[in-house]
């Protein structure tokens, strides 16, 4: 059994609530429950409002129809109209909205449908989320959280399976976080909403009705305590699952798929240490190097598009930074460089557990 | 064709026929309901701006006579107090003279760039004026004046175009928020502005400004439906002044008028001289006082001249005639209130003299200003893009000011005078 803990404040990892969370299962139902990535977040939302009365949730269809992915299911019942309400459609005019609703006073939590219809407020998010505070030496904060669920594996249609979290993550001024895990979903939207600063919040709705099993009153008690001593996890990468032989290093839908690669891989005698990225911005390089340092060799993974993206990046910051600990080259499984493919075309396009092996395989073992 | 009475628009019978003399409620009750009931006319009257442009004091300094000013039912502008109009013209003088005085900074050099809103003036500065303390304006990039106006340091106001940082002012001490560049997306921050004080139950009216070529943009359309859907207390005040640099108004727009564009959302548009300082203080007054009393938000197109090129890197003959340009100098919105306000016996030669020490006082406090070499801090690059800089920050942060302490160690070497 898994005995990882993240390399931070000694927060458990996915794979140890898991393993907690079966023997729980068996005893008692208190504590850990089977909890779904949707319902996380929509309880970080609900304590979120409850919490701070400035925080208001606001976009297509997240009123009386809980959104389109339910994330948003009952808070408008919860808290009123004017807390959680639908918008005219049109995503400028959101996160416009938003950013005047930040400058005063209110911490608006905002719904982009889908990863593709957020491009329309792309000028505001460039031009204004990411640059006021910069702009006005800080005399302007933006305190807002823009949730994007995205990324594919739910065999959508054209426009609703973008991996666009490149995009923001080459704007400076925007933080990106893409959770991986129930647990993380709650934590890093709670932190989320409590930043200072802009937050594009990359939800991987392939995950969305994921389970693991959660106790959601000890997180929020958590992130109670995190706020009142001044610490939180935010910006920290977590080891998913330990491993000695090679690093896989993967954020969102991709944590999952890198976990059941390095499952493989141990039948076969190969230990896989997994790297959940969390927060792509800012990059937490110390962790994700001190595993590269360890192992000397790393597979970065992502959905998105290769070419001239955050699978690149890390590739060239753990170069950097870990050249000489390095036994072979960095390799990477991304998305091809084509358009988001067609619902019968995506199992070839995402990076799988074979694809994954096969970078793994090519890591130079016998040199 | 049938329409079943399931289907019938409101104020419409089963029949699908309208009563003549049927006051049409507007589809939501709102704040178009609500001033249809307190001026007793149609919502389409209402939201439509008069026939006429407002125009109150003719451009040879006349005051018209009210059945000429363009007013009517639901239409109303009484014509503003003389204290308002003395301290309008006196920023109408301090506009000109920052206008002017900007305009040779940038010729000197000591300025990056200077959009001027000479000729706009009389819009720039009821803009201003309108509003109570607690408002909030939003300005485009050729509104400093505006901003002076409301009270911003004017060497504050000029960072953006020294180039020294992007903007040099607090926007929420002084409810002004950043001269914005890319065209109408502030007017989404002055809805999401007046949203958070109207969900506080505060009384805040928001003025968002932009020009005729930014009404062609998409977050003009956005705004304006998002205001008038959450019912807030925004005025949408658009300086016409007849070009997007070079492109004029025919190729922006063929509606009847840009005020015309307020039906389309369901909120009261009017139509005012822009050179006419006393019928934009009367327009802009009553929408600020019909916004605050829940009857907002509206669009005012304020009819005016860009009188100079876009910025000093254009030119303005390759697209227009000296000859139209001379028309609009007639048109002056400083000349016709000075004569206005002579022959009331409001203004005298002391009252001039007053006026113009006090706009020269701007201008030598900006020539000082701009011409202070003030030290850019290069860390401050890093200080600001977060609210605590990300690791990736503080090494860049340290790897430019390693290289700047090389830089002048080497300096130091070389140069023995630097070495004192």
């Amino acid at each position: 059994m898994s005995t990882a803990t993240s390399a931070v404040n000694g927060n458990v990892s996915s794979a140890t609530a898991r393993a907690a969370a079966s023997a729980a299962a068996t005893a008692e139902a208190t504590g850990p429950q089977p909890v779904t990535m949707a319902k996380a977040l929509n309880t970080a939302m609900a304590d979120a409002m409850h919490a701070d009365k400035s925080v208001l949730v606001f976009g297509e269809d997240v009123g009386m129809l809980g959104g389109v992915f339910r994330i948003t299911d009952g808070l408008t019942k919860t808290f009123g109209e004017q807390r959680c309400f639908d918008t005219p459609l049109a995503e400028s005019g959101i996160v416009g909205m938003a950013v005047g609703m930040a400058m005063n006073g209110m911490r608006p939590v905002v719904e982009m449908q889908f990863d593709a219809f957020a491009y329309p407020a792309f000028q505001q998010i460039v031009s204004h989320v990411a640059k006021m505070h910069n702009r006005t030496k800080g005399a302007l904060k933006l305190p807002m959280v823009i949730r994007v669920p995205y990324a594919g594996g739910i065999g959508g249609v054209e426009h609703h399976c973008d991996s666009s979290e490149s995009y923001y993550a080459h704007t400076a001024g925007l933080k990106v976080y893409a959770p991986a895990t129930v647990a993380d979903a709650y934590r890093m939207l709670r932190e989320a909403i409590d930043s200072d600063d802009p937050v594009m919040f990359m939800e991987p709705k392939k995950l969305y009705w994921s389970k693991d099993m959660v106790d959601l009153e000890a997180l929020r008690d958590q992130h109670a305590a995190n706020t009142a001593a001044g610490t939180s996890t935010e910006g920290r990468a977590a080891v998913a699952r330990p491993g000695t032989d090679a690093t896989l290093i993967a954020y969102g839908p991709s944590v999952p798929t890198a976990l059941a690669a390095a499952a493989a891989a141990a039948e076969e005698g190969r230990s896989l240490e997994v790297i959940d990225v969390r927060s792509i911005v800012p990059f937490d390089d110390e962790t994700v190097c001190a595993s590269v340092r360890k192992t000397g060799r790393a597979v970065v993974i992502a959905e998105a598009h290769g070419f001239a993206s955050v699978s690149s990046e890390i590739v060239a910051r753990v170069q950097e930074r870990c050249f000489h600990h390095l036994a072979a080259p960095i390799r990477r499984v991304t998305g091809f460089d084509v358009p988001y493919p067609a619902p019968k075309l995506e199992h070839y396009y995402l990076p799988g557990v074979d694809r994954i092996l096969d970078a793994v395989d090519d890591l130079q073992w016998e040199d | 064709m049938t329409i079943s009475a399931d289907h019938a628009a409101p104020g419409q019978t089963a029949q699908g026929r309208q009563s003549p003399d049927h006051i049409e409620e507007p589809r939501n009750e709102g704040p178009v309901a609500e001033a249809v009931r307190k001026f007793g006319i149609t919502a389409e009257d209402y939201m439509l701006p008069a026939r006429h442009q407002i125009q109150m004091v003719d451009q040879d300094g006349n005051l018209k006579p009210h059945s000429e000013q363009g007013a009517e039912p639901g239409h109303e502008y009484p014509l503003p107090g003389d204290e308002e109009l003395l301290a309008a013209y006196e920023q109408l003088v301090v506009g000109r003279r920052v206008n002017d005085q900007n305009s040779a900074l940038v010729r000197q050099g000591r300025m990056a760039v200077y959009p001027s809103s000479h000729g706009q003036e009389a819009c720039q500065v009821a803009a201003a004026l309108c509003l109570s303390e607690g408002d909030w304006l939003f300005p485009t990039y050729r509104d400093s004046v505006a901003v002076m106006t409301r009270g911003v340091d004017p060497v504050q106001t000029m960072t953006l175009f020294r180039g020294d940082w992007h903007s040099g002012y607090d926007p929420a001490k002084h409810k002004v928020g950043i001269q914005c560049t890319p065209l109408t997306t502030q007017l989404l921050h002055a809805v999401g502005v007046a949203h958070a004080a109207k969900l506080r139950g505060e009384d805040t009216v928001v003025l968002a400004m932009c020009g005729d070529g930014a009404t062609s943009e998409g977050d003009f359309h956005e705004a304006l439906n998002f205001a008038a859907v959450f019912h807030l207390p925004v005025v949408f005040f658009v300086q016409n002044n007849q070009y997007a640099i070079s492109v004029p108004l025919a190729h922006q727009s063929v509606a009847p008028s840009l005020a015309h564009k307020a039906v389309g959302y369901g909120m009261a548009g009017e139509r005012v001289d822009g050179n006419d300082v006393v019928a934009l203080l009367a327009v802009l007054d009553r929408a600020v006082k019909l916004a605050r009393e829940g009857s907002g938000p509206l669009l005012v197109e304020a009819h005016t001249y860009r009188m100079q090129a876009h910025t000093n890197a254009d030119d303005a003959t390759r697209y227009r005639q000296d000859s139209e340009v001379a028309q609009w100098v007639a048109r002056d919105p400083l000349t016709r209130m000075r004569t206005y306000l002579t022959d009331k016996g409001l203004l005298d030669d002391d009252g001039e003299s007053r006026i113009a020490e006090k706009a020269e006082a701007v201008a030598t406090q900006l020539r000082n200003g701009l011409s202070d070499d003030v030290p850019v801090d290069p860390q401050d690059l890093f200080k600001y893009v977060f609210s605590t800089p990300t690791p990736q920050l503080k090494e860049q942060s340290a790897l430019l000011a390693d290289e700047l302490a090389r830089d002048a160690s080497a300096g130091a070497s070389t140069n023995p005078e630097s070495a004192k």
